[in-house]
């Protein structure tokens, strides 16, 4: 099967992107709008993926690499190449984000039924998957950085879907601009390595930095620049202030592209480049992830929308995948980047199940002033909405970190690593108390968010009876999804919930970092082996107190909430207005540069347009009238006319002689003649 | 008077007032006149010098011809004056001026 790959990539690069051109230009005049387009060709995307993963876990190899480039742009010295890398990774991310797509597409039907831009709804979403999978696709940088750019593209559009709502319009903008800042780094870094080593290809710039083309500042310049792009992306401090935004979007969308896929682009980009990152690009990586992690985490607690609440949590997540790239477990960090997609996208799926529950019973009561994602209005769902309340539960478990679930395996081995780091570097403590700080916050926040929804007393009772379980185009996806997040998928052939070793370890073996210096791969995983046990042990009692404390406050109310509103009352108005990020952005950010734009604005308008341009225009003007005088009555009344004039009056003159009567032209032959006689006589 | 010189003479005086007619009559028939007096003209110089000249009879049949030619070119320029009376109701030649811009 493997001669094949090449193939299949093709396909499963470009079948979403037909769709996408189909939806777009014919949608709205297929039957059903086209949803089957969309749906078949994501299908067949699903099944090649499958089939590589079938045969990448036939082959056990984790060695597995194959390349196909060709030469896009060549102009002697100066040449571009394209194409594919698939190994394992690839593989991997190519399942994930087929099937992430294919559940949003399936969920989507019952979602987004009757909506005005059904067709291009579902456009927009090949046109996603298209850009997602040029991503994880990529053997370098340029196409890669295409294909980051495009994301973004779709990204902004699908936020901004129903853009008649400006909260929605101007989210899809702030996602743009933001991630337009992380994209500037990504394009320096870039150019750094190509300046450098003189290709885009991942191999070449390997091999550059390996033998030394490049090192030392310029490449923790260069490993920074990149890892910018992978902040905005993936929504890292300080640019992590679009995606709580980006809820705005349709919520499955918010489940492929601001949970599971499209921020996790940021990671993948992060664990490709890996073996370039310097040690001191590599420590900025750790401390962006890690303290991203527990911050999102903290305002993740205090947050009453269900979807902001997701948001920040996967805020939060990312910043544990980064923080795992930063302390050199970069697999671990693509253990839980594949992990977090199943649970995350479920757990959006159930909140977006939860919302359309909730939209429905307003919308029969003609309440449309109250929000329908506020947990306040919510509570005791779970009797109602049983499928959604289970599949969720699952997610809950696994995002805490409980044994059992997935998402346990590979937080526990990024918090190993980060151990096994901080243990190596005694400076850098920090790192592992973002780490299990953020994990108990996970673990209260998370189920802070499932009993406020599901148990205790409804907050609006008039509506209970009008909530009911959402179709099955709507489960089926949770069902799939929390299945998934169960343990024995990642750690088969082995059953042993309490060690991440299985299929995944087995054929995703983290590489030495090409970096002269740097601490062998082998080391590293030693090194996170040793600590495996602590981390395991604390990471479990952490998530447990996190529980143990939703437990009390929210579901046996042993403490109030509200007092402790009062106790901390700072640190709460904080984390509830999110650290004030966006007013301080507004103040300190925004509107000194509108304030320098302004000037900018004055100096161009004001001084060159109105004085070196304008001037210059009227001096043209002027130039060009006087001319136009001399043209006018010089050339063309005096020269011209006058030519014409002066033959008109010898015309006119002389056209006497010719009056027509043969007897005038014989008197002048005869007078003539006369002439000719009397000259001849004498 | 059997000299040439007064035959070149009378030919002269008749030439002289043939062109006279051709050039200031407006009148279409004495046109046609000057010009009959024009080749008399001309047919007497041809027999005076055939006469003179010593010459056989040569000049006598150019003057038979002559009169043949102009019998013929008076049947033709008096049927077109007839068509310009029949056009114009005039056979004064100023007013055959249509053609004229």
């Amino acid at each position: 099967m493997e001669q094949y790959f090449i193939q299949f990539s093709l396909l499963i690069l470009f079948l979403p992107l037909a769709a996408f051109v189909v939806q777009i230009f014919l949608g709205k005049r297929l039957p059903r709008q086209g949803d089957w387009v969309s749906i078949s060709a994501i299908g067949i995307t699903l099944i090649l993926s499958l089939i590589m993963f079938a045969t990448m876990l036939s082959s056990y190899d984790s060695g597995f690499s194959k390349e196909a480039s060709f030469t896009w742009i060549d102009m002697g010295s100066f040449s571009i190449q394209l194409g594919f890398l698939i190994d394992n990774i690839t593989i991997i991310m190519l399942v994930v984000v087929a099937l992430i797509s294919t559940c949003t597409h399936i969920f989507s039907l019952e979602y987004m039924a009757g909506d005005i831009r059904y067709s291009r709804y579902f456009a927009y979403l090949g046109l996603f998957t298209f850009s997602m999978n040029g991503i994880v696709l990529a053997n370098n940088l340029i196409s890669m950085y295409m294909s980051w750019e495009l994301v973004g593209v779709s990204s902004y559009l699908l936020i901004g879907h129903w853009f008649e709502k400006d909260t929605a319009a101007n989210a899809g903008k702030k996602a743009f601009l933001t991630n337009r800042v992380g994209d500037i780094g990504f394009f320096i870094g870039i150019m750094l390595l190509y300046t450098a080593v003189g290709s885009f290809m991942f191999s070449d710039i390997f091999e550059g930095v390996a033998v030394g083309k490049i090192s030392g500042t310029m490449l923790t310049l260069a490993g920074v620049g990149l890892f910018l792009g992978a902040m905005g992306k993936s929504s890292q401090f300080p640019l992590h202030i679009w995606l709580p935004d980006a809820m705005e979007g349709p919520t499955p969308v918010s489940a492929l592209m601001h949970a599971a896929t499209m921020v996790a682009a940021g990671v993948y980009m992060s664990v490709r480049v890996f073996p370039l990152f310097s040690p001191d690009a590599l420590l900025v990586v750790a401390y962006v992830g890690g303290f991203t992690a527990l911050f999102a985490a903290s305002i993740a607690v205090t947050q009453t929308d269900i979807k902001k609440v997701l948001a920040y949590s996967t805020v939060s997540q990312l910043g544990y995948m980064i923080l795992a790239v930063g302390t050199g477990v970069y697999t671990a960090a693509f253990f839980h980047l594949l992990t977090h997609a199943m649970f995350k996208a479920n757990l959006f799926y159930g909140s977006g199940s939860v919302i359309h529950a909730m939209h429905h019973a307003l919308h029969k009561k003609h309440d449309h002033n109250t929000d329908p994602q506020d947990m306040r209005n919510m509570g005791g769902f779970k009797e109602k909405m049983p499928v959604t309340y289970w599949t969720m539960l699952v997610s809950t478990l696994a995002i805490a970190g409980v044994p059992l679930f997935s998402g346990f395996l590979s937080k526990d081995a990024i918090l190993a690593g980060t151990l096994a780091f901080a243990q190596h570097h005694p400076a850098h403590l920090l790192l592992p108390v973002f780490g299990f700080g953020a994990a108990a916050l996970t673990a209260f926040y998370m189920f802070r968010l499932m009993f406020l929804t599901f148990h205790g007393a409804p907050q609006m009772p008039e509506l209970i009876d009008d909530i009911h379980e959402s179709p099955k185009e709507m489960t089926g996806p949770l069902v799939l999804l929390a299945s998934l997040s169960v343990f024995i998928f990642y750690t088969l052939p082995y059953v042993d919930p309490f060690s991440d070793h299985g299929w995944f370890t087995d054929l995703v073996v983290a590489g030495d970092s090409f970096v002269p210096g740097s601490i062998p791969a082998r080391e590293i995983a030693d090194h996170a082996h040793h600590a495996h046990y602590t981390a395991m042990y604390t990471s479990i009692a952490v998530a447990f107190l996190g529980i143990a404390l939703a437990v009390m406050v929210y579901l046996r109310k042993v403490f109030s909430a509200e007092n402790w509103v009062k106790s901390f009352g700072t640190l709460y108005d904080w984390s509830r207005n999110k650290y004030y990020f966006d007013e301080n952005y507004e103040r300190f950010l925004y509107q000194p540069f509108f304030r320098l734009a302004n000037k900018v604005a004055w100096l161009d308008w004001d001084l060159y347009d109105k004085y070196f341009i304008n001037g210059f225009g009227r001096f043209t003007d002027w130039l060009s009238r006087v001319t136009g005088r001399f043209d006018f009555e010089g050339i063309d009344q005096g020269l011209v006319d006058g030519t014409g004039r002066i033959v008109n009056y010898l015309g006119g003159t002389f056209r006497k002689l010719q009056t027509g009567r043969l007897q005038n032209y014989l008197l002048y032959v005869t007078a003539g003649l006369i002439i000719l006689t009397i000259i001849q006589a004498f | 008077m059997d000299q040439l010189t007064n035959y070149l003479f009378i030919a002269a005086v008749l030439f002289s007032l043939g062109v006279f007619g051709v050039i200031t009559r407006r009148n279409g028939i004495a046109v046609l006149m000057g010009v009959e007096l024009i080749l008399n003209a001309a047919n007497l110089n041809f027999v005076a010098f055939s006469r003179f000249g010593g010459m056989n009879l040569d000049g006598h049949i150019f003057g038979l011809i002559v009169i043949v030619l102009a019998a013929a070119e008076a049947a033709v320029a008096l049927a077109i004056i007839i068509n310009i009376y029949n056009n114009l109701n005039t056979i004064n030649v100023d007013d055959a001026s249509s053609m004229k811009q």
